[in-house]
């Protein structure tokens, strides 16, 4: 191999700067980063791309996006995301939310979006946990999981049963497309990357909302090996969280 | 020359932040402003805009920064409970400088209250409201016409600072009908927004954005701010006055209720008592220069409100003692009597401040 080609193969994402992130070693958010970079660059649209970030881990998502930005309040992407969109639709917004984010305290403004299939596109990392601050249940944390606030684990008679958002959108009519992967392996991360290259490519051309939800591995406070971890994404969490498209209405026709 | 029409105090102030060049609205349902809404969902399509009902007032709020993030003129309104839900997201508008224009048409509290015009927001809207240190400019129109003029005002004034500005009126202004002279052209002043989210095409990455994990970055984001509030302070004072020249006795009042007062001056001077009118119609930043300087000529100032006496504090600061400052009030829905105003002019009078 030529030494181009190494260079080529290991080069940063144009949409990327060039600066070490803060996520914990073998995190699923970086991985996430790293597509999303990548398929800015690939699809052509940093020039109009804007990226929200959200409360929680991915918080400085425009210390690391190297396009235009803006910091969303707690829960409220899909709503920033509207008046964005709404005010000039030749940005390209992409909307990304933790799991407390969007399926706790952002319930309603996720629901509302999805159904008036505003056309953006929304990443959606679940790990089962609050992972900024420090490893609280999540809405998705597991049956029996331990957390800082289900120390015995979650029990459902007290703290409810996991909320499946793919599941729970596609009772609605306005999605677009509804995806759950995960990014335990390289060839899962081949496939998270297939399925949000789709959702950028249905916002291009206009068809209306797009979400994928991402199992992502919390090692830190999952208490967890990385190795661990990418086992217990595939074994354990996708077991609740079955992976799979449920709703894409491209392949309808 | 313009065109005079019949309309109510609420969509006057949609018609006015139309002229202006809104062309984003973002609201939630609630009495006594559903005619904005109502207004704007009719008229703001037909004009090439965005009209969205919210599933909340929280949602409309983050749409509203949103929009405004893009370099758009923006707007929502609402009335006292939504206004409160907002709250969070107004924080957020100020930390981020971002424009837009919030209408709060009052209705009285706390909790449901009840759907009558109250001015008992009148903390709330001065002191900040949200968490952080922070001030909107607050406009408080005293009729149908001022909603119309004042919404152009608002419009151009968050421009000019990149703040939020909020015009506070109540139920009743709100959905009173006045003849509003609509001028063919408003005056549109056009800011700098080379800091809005456009895409980074041939300039660096804009970010909108009022996080600051670092100490010092954020007290230096916070002193920028005070240095803007203070700028805003100096520059943009705005109120009226009603036969001031020889008053013995300011009153102070603002809104619907500065109204009544203005009656009840000339009551009083029928009576043979020297009665005055301050009326401030930007209530942050307030006019306590100017309430200062006519102290010094008065025996003493007397608020009027719709509420338990809030604005009065701020009255009462500008006076800073050197006279007595009275205060009366009707909650809950409650409108001030041109006759009980006198009478408690009177009592006062007479209880002996010579
Ligand atoms: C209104 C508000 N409530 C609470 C918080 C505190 N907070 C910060 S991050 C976070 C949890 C984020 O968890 P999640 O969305 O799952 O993202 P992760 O960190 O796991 O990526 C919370 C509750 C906040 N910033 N704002
Ligand atoms: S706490 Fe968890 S989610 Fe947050 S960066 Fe670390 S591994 Fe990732």
């Amino acid at each position: 191999m030529s030494t181009e080609t190494m260079k080529k193969v290991y080069s940063i994402p144009e949409s990327l700067r060039n600066r070490p992130h803060h996520y914990c070693p073998g995190c699923g958010h970086g991985i996430v980063l790293s597509i999303v970079g990548e398929l800015v660059d690939e699809l052509g649209v940093r020039d109009r791309a804007v990226g929200i970030a959200p409360v929680g881990c991915s918080v400085f998502l425009y210390e690391y996006y190297d396009f235009d930005c803006v910091q969303a309040a707690h829960g409220r992407a899909p709503a920033v995301a509207t008046g964005l969109k709404r005010a000039n639709p030749d940005l390209f917004v992409i909307s990304y939310q933790g799991d407390g984010d969007l399926a706790a305290i952002g319930t309603a403004e996720i629901i509302h979006a999805a159904n008036r299939s505003e056309n953006f596109s929304t990443i959606f990392i679940n790990n089962a946990i609050y992972g900024m601050t420090g490893g609280q249940m999540a809405p998705t944390t597991l049956l029996g999981q331990k957390s800082q606030t289900t120390p015995y684990g979650r029990n459902p008679n007290t703290d409810g049963f996991p909320v499946r958002v793919c599941e729970l959108l596609n009772s609605l009519e306005g999605p677009y497309y509804l995806e759950r992967v995960c990014v335990a392996t390289p060839q899962d991360r081949v496939k998270a990357k297939k399925a949000i290259k789709k959702a950028f490519t249905y916002q291009l051309e206009g068809k209306g909302f797009s979400l994928v939800e991402v199992l992502s591995q919390c090692p830190t406070n999952w208490g967890m090996s990385v190795l661990d971890s990418v086992k217990w994404v595939k074994e354990v969490m996708a077991q609740t969280f079955p992976l799979g498209v449920f709703r894409d209405k491209g392949q309808q026709k | 020359m313009g065109k005079k029409i019949l309309m109510k105090g609420n969509e006057a102030l949609g018609e006015g932040a139309m002229r202006a060049g809104m062309r984003h609205y973002f609201g939630y349902p609630i009495t006594p402003q559903s005619e904005v809404a109502a207004y704007l969902s009719k008229h703001l399509p037909k004009r090439g805009g965005v009209f969205l009902q919210a599933e909340s007032e929280i949602s409309a709020i983050n749409m509203v920064y949103g929009a405004a993030s893009a370099g758009r003129r923006v707007m929502t309104s609402s009335s006292s409970p939504g206004i409160s839900l907002k709250m969070e997201g107004l924080s957020y508008l100020v930390g981020s400088e971002l424009p837009c224009l919030i209408g709060n048409v009052m209705r009285g509290g706390p909790g449901l209250g009840n759907i009558a015009p109250a001015q008992a927001d009148y903390f709330q809207a001065v002191k900040g409201g949200g968490h952080g240190d922070y001030h909107i400019i607050v406009l408080a129109p005293t009729t149908c016409q001022e909603m119309f003029d004042f919404a152009v005002m608002a419009l151009n004034l968050a421009d000019k600072y990149r703040n939020p500005v909020m015009i506070l009126s109540d139920g009743a202004l709100g959905q009173m009908m006045e003849p509003v002279v609509i001028p063919d052209e408003v005056p549109i002043e056009e800011y700098d927004k080379s800091w809005a989210l456009t895409g980074a095409k041939d300039r660096p990455p804009n970010v909108v954005n009022s996080l600051f994990l670092d100490e010092k970055e954020l007290e230096e984001h916070n002193i920028k701010l005070q240095e803007k509030f203070k700028r805003i302070e100096e520059n943009e004072i705005l109120y009226s006055e009603y036969r001031t020249e020889d008053a013995e006795y300011l009153f102070v009042a603002f809104g619907l209720v500065s109204r009544i007062v203005h009656s009840v001056v000339d009551l009083a001077r029928a009576e043979g008592i020297k009665a005055g009118l301050l009326v401030p119609k930007m209530l942050w930043p307030f006019p306590k220069d100017r309430i200062a300087e006519l102290a010094e000529q008065c025996r003493f100032l007397m608020s009027v409100e719709m509420n338990s006496g809030q604005m009065v504090e701020d009255v009462r600061l500008a006076v800073n003692g050197r006279r007595p400052v009275y205060f009366y009030g009707r909650m809950g829905g409650g409108v001030p009597a041109q006759r009980r105003v006198l009478e408690e002019l009177k009592s006062h009078i007479e209880g002996g401040t010579k």
